[in-house]
């Protein structure tokens, strides 16, 4: 089990180093959507369905995306400059945020043992034994999502709000050009 | 300063009639499915954000394979607004209601769920409703930004001469 999770991981990790190190942007936009399908199986095999769902459906909406948006253009091939100064500084970076990240892992509890559990009475605790008395929905994840932490949910709804009034208000203008003075120039 | 004129990268030809046959047998599973997910969140994996995504998706397979016009047909761009801001505010109403109609707080759960209802399709109170709205907001706006973003492109043979020159001029 978490050999299969380690080579999910592994995986992962070569991918999405292959998306960076690509000169084509084509081959990039791919490997972002092996990236992405093989972290939704990660999320299926720590048996997270709902997670999972949502993984495959924005990587495949966004990937059609940037695919479209990709071939539409010229695809121009980048450059990749190795400079000496950038690459010794990418390094110090990533060593400075492994370290971190090594001291953060060892604070952590051991895999798969809830964090929450340590605590008296944690909130995690209480919504498992009480969520579907309180709620009456038996999937726990929409119960808190949508009645215990529901805030969070409507701040989430807000941002993908923004995000969508955002794109329309940057390309109104030539959305409105489209269909209006075509319509009128044609006919 | 007049705008450059711009035109739908997309004629509305679409792609091949292979993509379009396979398009017109999947496109209602899809869509099923999404509402279907949508529906049953609180009871199965899925909910409101991964069911309105495969809706969405359902909108897209559409445009892509039968082209702009046609996707533009089915879910016109001024309706995917209008949905949008409509799932977005009849969210924050049915919060709202619980302060105001049940007067308790913001989200309470006012609509309380029979120990028979159980597992059926109407249980849940407010979380079935959430869903809804959330589902219906998050296909239109994804959809949305999909035909904003990839619909509406400035390409060189339609600007004019001019425009091409300085555009390449800002390049080199």
């Amino acid at each position: 089990m978490i050999e299969v999770l380690a080579l999910l991981i592994l995986l992962t990790v070569i991918a999405a180093i292959i998306t960076v190190l690509t000169s084509n942007l084509l081959h990039a936009v791919i490997s972002v959507g092996a990236v992405g399908f093989l972290l939704a199986i990660v999320y299926l095999f720590l048996s997270a369905p709902d997670v999972a769902i949502v993984q495959i459906g924005v990587e495949v909406v966004s990937l059609v995306i940037l695919i479209r948006a990709t071939l539409g253009r010229e695809v121009q091939k980048l450059k990749t400059v190795h400079a000496v100064v950038g690459v010794s500084f990418a390094v110090a970076f990533v060593a400075v945020i492994g370290l971190f990240g090594i001291q953060v892992f060892n604070a952590f509890p051991q895999f798969g043992i809830p964090v929450m559990q340590r605590f008296a009475d944690a909130p995690s605790l209480v919504y498992l034994q009480s969520g579907l008395a309180e709620t009456g929905a038996p999937n726990l994840v929409t119960a808190v999502l949508l009645d215990f932490r529901a805030w969070d949910t409507l701040g989430e709804a807000t941002v993908l709000f923004c995000a969508a009034l955002g794109a329309v208000a940057i390309l109104r203008r030539n959305a409105r050009i489209n269909t209006d003075k075509n319509k009128e120039e044609s006919s | 300063m007049s705008a450059p004129p711009r035109r739908l990268r997309d004629r509305g030809t679409g792609m091949s009639m292979t993509v379009k046959t396979v398009m017109r047998w999947l496109k209602g599973p899809i869509l099923l499915f999404g509402i279907y997910m949508v529906l049953y969140g609180h009871i199965t994996p899925g909910g409101g954000f991964g069911g309105g995504v495969v809706i969405a998706s359902a909108f897209v397979l559409i445009t892509l394979a039968a082209g702009q016009k046609e996707g533009l047909r089915i879910f016109p761009l001024g309706m995917a607004s209008r949905l949008d801001s409509a799932g977005l505010l009849l969210f924050l109403v049915i919060g709202w209601l619980g302060t105001w109609w049940a007067g308790g707080y913001f989200f309470e759960n006012y609509i309380p769920t029979a120990e028979t209802a159980r597992f059926s399709l109407f249980s849940g109170g407010i979380i079935p409703l959430g869903n809804l709205v959330l589902g219906l907001k998050v296909a239109s706006a994804l959809f949305l930004v999909f035909t904003v973003l990839t619909a509406f492109h400035i390409t060189d043979e339609l600007l004019g001469e001019t425009e091409v020159q300085q555009r390449q001029e800002d390049k080199s």
